[in-house]
């Protein structure tokens, strides 16, 4: 008997489901962990980083 | 030149597509008013095949979103990539090809399409000599706008880049898996897929055209300018990163929407209809994002116009991603599709989001890529953002209005089951809103004229030698 007869196509969309979800979770964790955030203060700060030092000011960033 | 090259922006390429946005701009929403005028008056199509509203609706399509939007996003991003790397753009000789071949493939859309010339695939009609040239032009951007990530003097690669750069990478790809096609002739060519298939294949590639061209794109867009005008940094670049992935992950499911209650299986319209609205969360997120860069700062909006047009097309772009969901349900869009609601809806995003984020970002950059302070006249940026405010809303009101009488007409019925209107009688109620339509149109027209006259004293009054000085890297 075919050992994968078990898996029908509702068990696929489940599992796809499920993917995208740990993805999804994954990405979020990723972003808000803390150990990124000068980092990603750093990055905000880019549109302003090639000003002269002068009228150069950076800030800080919402994310609590 | 040699010398400078490496000490200096490349803004002479930025400066050419930004002039050309503003050319484009005005040819195409006129030919939109034309169009729009021969809904109200029949006669001007002049009973000519060149100026028939069949061939010119794909060249009105093509010059705002190709022309018009394209030239904006090279701009926009050809002058962000470099400022926020810190590097002037890979190759010079790539960058000005880019240019012209861009132009060239607007003037060969500007030629072939009045003369019959299509493909018949909606937003992709050009033949496949175009598209080759398409392809050429777009695999160059790409190389100009990674190469010149890759050599960055900066660690981190800014959040607005990500956005371009994911445009760029899905509009190849959309471009030539939706254009595979047999030649036969020069000039005519038949597509590689048939029947529900070709379909899907079609609107898998018009959705995304809106998803990517028209909405990744222009977020890399707000992404630099919204900031940059509001002089202080992005509200989250977290809410920008999670937003950034799932925008991207799922906008790529949404084209099935286009296809309810057609030959399309079943399931294929309600992944379609559900992945649409999933994507109300990732679409608000950007336009958050966006909106909330300006706390602290909403007084700036009183004196700044140029804040003005920004946020506000914000706000038509939160409203037309609340919409497009709403209209992807399949009771909804039963009534909904085919009607002028459908046109209204890609206006409120095409007029109020697309030109008014370009627009207010072209207002922040040409000063500084032609070595000015600001525009000839902040009074006409402000004229020009009432007129376009003004014409937007007169614009999607009236395709509310046609587009629900038309919906509802349609699908009236008798005690016997007889249609109750004919398609004549749904086709006259739409007759005071095509008027509307046209003069909302008209005023969204007139704003561009005002900023080319603003467009052309700043530039008169600009000196070369500013602009060279203007573009050295900090």
């Amino acid at each position: 008997m075919n050992p994968f007869l078990w898996m029908d196509v509702g068990t696929l969309r489940g599992l796809g489901t499920v993917m995208v979800l740990v993805a999804f979770v994954s990405v979020v964790f990723w972003a808000y962990n803390g150990k990124r955030k000068s980092s990603f203060d750093e990055a905000a700060n880019l549109p302003f980083a090639d000003e002269t030092a002068h009228s150069r000011h950076v800030f800080r960033s919402n994310d609590q | 030149m040699s010398t400078a090259s490496s000490t200096a922006y490349n803004y002479k390429v930025v400066r050419q597509f930004a002039i050309m946005t503003v050319v484009w701009g005005i040819v195409g929403m006129a030919l939109g008013v034309l169009i729009a005028a021969q809904l109200v008056w029949p006669e001007l199509n002049f009973n000519l095949p060149w100026t028939s509203f069949g061939r010119l609706r794909p060249l009105h399509t093509n010059a705002v979103i190709f022309a018009f939007g394209g030239c904006a996003l090279f701009a926009t991003s050809y002058y962000a990539v470099q400022r926020t790397s810190q590097a002037r753009l890979i190759s010079d000789k790539l960058a000005a090809f880019t240019f012209w071949g861009w132009q060239a493939v607007i003037v060969l859309a500007a030629i072939t399409l009045p003369l019959g010339y299509t493909s018949s695939k909606e937003y992709a009609e050009l033949e496949w000599p175009i598209d080759i040239l398409i392809t050429i032009v777009w695999v160059s951007y790409a190389i100009v706008f990674f190469g010149t990530i890759v050599k960055r003097k900066v660690k981190h690669i800014y959040v607005g880049n990500w956005f371009f750069g994911g445009f760029i990478l899905t509009v190849a790809l959309l471009h030539v898996v939706n254009n595979l096609e047999l030649p036969v002739t020069l000039t005519k060519s038949y597509s590689l897929y048939s029947g529900a298939t070709d379909a899907m294949i079609q609107w898998w590639y018009g959705h995304n055209a809106v998803g990517f061209f028209l909405t990744a794109g222009f977020l890399g867009m707000m992404y630099y300018f919204v900031p940059k005008q509001a002089e202080r940094p992005v509200y989250s670049y977290r809410l920008s990163i999670v937003h950034f992935w799932a925008l991207i992950a799922v906008y790529i499911w949404a084209g099935p929407h286009h296809l309810h209650y057609t030959a399309l299986p079943d399931w294929a319209q309600s992944l379609g209809m559900v992945m649409s609205l999933i994507l109300l969360a990732p679409s608000w997120g950007g336009m958050i994002n966006g909106m909330m860069t300006l706390s602290g700062a909403w007084h700036k909006l009183r004196s700044d116009p140029i804040l003005r047009f920004l946020v506000v097309s914000l706000a038509f772009y939160g409203m037309s991603t609340f919409e497009g969901p709403m209209m992807a349900i399949k009771t909804v869009n039963a009534l909904s599709h085919y009607t002028d609601w459908t046109i209204g809806h890609v206006h409120a995003g095409a007029l109020g989001w697309v030109a008014m984020v370009s627009i207010g970002s072209l207002y922040h950059l040409i000063p500084k890529v032609f070595g000015r302070e600001q525009m000839h006249s902040i009074g006409l940026i402000n004229t020009h953002f009432w007129l376009a405010t003004i014409g937007t809303v007169l614009y999607i009101a009236s395709m509310w209005v046609n587009g629900i009488t038309q919906g509802l007409m349609w699908r009236a019925v008798n005690q016997d089951g007889t249609l109750t209107y004919s398609f004549v009688e749904a086709l006259e109620a739409g007759h005071m809103g095509f008027i509307v339509r046209m003069i909302g149109g008209a005023v969204f027209l007139s704003g561009m004229l005002v900023m080319a006259y603003n467009t052309y004293r700043t530039v008169r009054a600009s000196e070369p030698a500013e602009y060279e000085a203007a573009a050295q890297i900090a």
